[in-house]
């Protein structure tokens, strides 16, 4: 009978984190979508985004975006990999111990002192090497990069920590190196576990806006380099939602629900790419 | 029961706490309110006061849905929002700001409107050093960018591609620190880490403010729904008061009762 009771109050907890799944999917489409369909698609995926005079198109938003994304995975993925691959494979116990927790306090820095960092360090020091206002694409990369480290780290070095060691003997037996049998064997037998740490970190890169605002710059035109300053669907929404009333404000819940889309179809890319032997 | 006894009395002691007064808007009229405010509570202890910022659209919003016992705009109302009752408390002035090593002190009205327009793009055609503008504006909505646009500016647009900063603070930070960077700011927030700039040989300090040589100023708006009341009536008063309007003028504001209404 206690048991019967303790089950059915786990599974309405559980349901209740659904039902808030549900509810803020709801209410985001609900006040977003009217606008999409007012305005037209064709006019919302346009360039011109000057709302408080009725201008509500956000493609510049989602290529920056996009961009800072993928800005991110550049700088993330070689570096998160690389650091999995040494903690998991070359190095010491002792080494482990250390670094291990030490890469994971990386997650625990709040974004606005990566903002902060960023702001003071690396956008002046853009500036004066590169040239441009240092509030820029590649500020906000480097910055979102180091922030998704962890996600990539952690994930990627437990799925190499989870293939058996028989692979790796079997390996050895048929003469191959350490390297060898990290790149062409350990690499694809952990392939699923490091896309979904990529996919997780991808997505804390595309939802992160305290410091992409601090250092990307904001401006609204679409960055024809690296240098230029970009604005991310996230900090408009940040940026504009304090002031905006009606129609704008309508706009960044569309803003949005366009998020919510491109995450949702992310994971789904990730799913087929993981599930797929 | 114990337990349930104490509940109940953090509850009642919750409900018997005297409401205080709400005060939302505009990010530039909140740093103003929010010393006085400070000066008001040590008069007035009982009275607790809440300054919230977030512009000042959403100021007037909050006024209207009674989100906020009282609205600060720093902008004049438009024509939908007539309804609410407006007290001027201060008038500001807009200045033009640039990095403390600019050269570059004194700048036309077009030469201004050029750079924000994105016409201009070097610092060497206003005769400067050789080196990129950074121009900094304020994101769709804000007061301080409605007044910049539609008392500088004019019919011409701001560029897509300045930066964009949420507050007054944002841009004074980023001009401070870049070089080749130029942006707009209320007048009584300026600090000694970047310069003004003339605008037409005027610069923006107070003697000009009052005698109204420097043009771009706005008036400072505290907002009601219905005739003042009670605390929101006493806070009121006390802005208007000569203490009041001290603290403003101190703060490079002109105090409201300096200006000759006619």
């Amino acid at each position: 009978m206690k048991d019967k009771i303790a089950e059915n109050i786990l599974l309405l907890i559980a349901f209740s984190a659904i039902l808030s799944l549900l509810l803020i999917t709801f209410f985001i489409f609900q006040q977003g979508i009217p606008l999409i369909f007012k305005t037209g698609l064709h006019n919302f995926f346009s360039i011109s985004w000057s709302p408080t005079k009725g201008g509500f198109g956000i493609l510049s938003m989602i290529i920056g975006s996009l961009m800072v994304t993928a800005g991110a995975l550049v700088v993330g993925i070689p570096f998160g990999l690389a650091c999995a691959v040494f903690l998991a494979e070359f190095s010491s116990p002792t080494i482990q111990k250390t670094l291990k927790p030490i890469i994971e306090l990386l997650a625990g820095i709040p974004s606005v002192v990566y903002g902060f960092i960023g702001i003071v360090i690396l956008v002046p020091f853009i500036r004066e090497t590169f040239g441009g206002p240092g509030f820029s694409v590649l500020a906000a990369s480097i910055i979102l990069g180091i922030m998704i480290l962890p996600t990539i780290v952690s994930i990627s070095y437990d799925s190499l920590l989870a293939v058996p060691n028989t692979y790796r003997e079997g390996s050895y037996a048929l003469g191959a190196t350490k390297w060898q049998t990290v790149r062409m064997l350990l690499l694809h037998a952990a392939r699923s576990g490091i896309v979904a740490g990529i996919i997780l970190g991808m997505g804390r890169a595309i939802g992160e806006t305290m410091a992409v605002i601090m250092i990307a710059g904001n401006a609204l035109k679409i960055p024809g380099s690296l240098l230029d300053s970009v604005r991310t669907l996230t900090s408009t929404i940040a940026l504009e939602l304090g002031y905006a009333a009606g129609d704008h404000r309508a706009a960044l819940f569309a803003c949005g629900s366009i998020l919510f889309i491109i995450i949702i179809i992310l994971n789904i890319v990730a799913i087929r790419v993981t599930g797929r032997k | 029961m114990r337990r349930f006894a104490l509940l109940l009395l953090i509850l009642l002691s919750c409900s018997q706490r005297r409401g205080g007064i709400i005060i939302a808007g505009s990010t530039s009229v909140q740093p103003f309110i929010e010393k006085i405010a400070e000066h008001f509570m040590e008069k007035y202890p009982e009275i607790k006061i809440n300054v919230q910022s977030g512009g000042s659209t959403a100021g007037i919003q909050a006024t209207f849905n009674r989100t906020c016992n009282i609205g600060m705009s720093s902008r004049d109302l438009k024509m939908d929002e007539q309804a609410l009752q407006t007290v001027l408390i201060a008038v500001d002035g807009i200045a033009v700001i640039v990095h403390t090593e600019n050269p570059i002190t004194n700048l036309g009205l077009e030469q201004v409107r050029g750079i924000f327009s994105g016409k201009i793009t070097n610092w060497k055609e206003l005769g400067g050093n050789e080196d990129v503008i950074i121009p900094v504006t304020r994101e769709e909505g804000s007061g301080t960018r409605a007044s910049f646009e539609k008392m500088i500016m004019g019919e011409v647009a701001i560029s897509d591609a300045c930066l964009v900063q949420d507050s007054n603070g944002a841009v004074r930070e980023i001009i401070a620190t870049t070089p080749q960077g130029i942006g707009y700011i209320s007048v009584g927030l300026v600090d000694n880490r970047e310069q003004t700039v003339a605008i037409n040989g005027v610069k923006p300090t107070l003697a000009h403010l009052v005698t109204g040589q420097y043009r771009f100023t706005r008036p400072f708006l505290l907002l009601f729904l219905e005739e003042p009341q009670g605390d929101a009536k006493k806070f009121l008063d006390f802005v208007l008061s000569e203490e009041g309007q001290n603290i403003l003028k101190s703060d490079g504001l002109i105090p409201a009762r300096e200006i000759n209404v006619d």
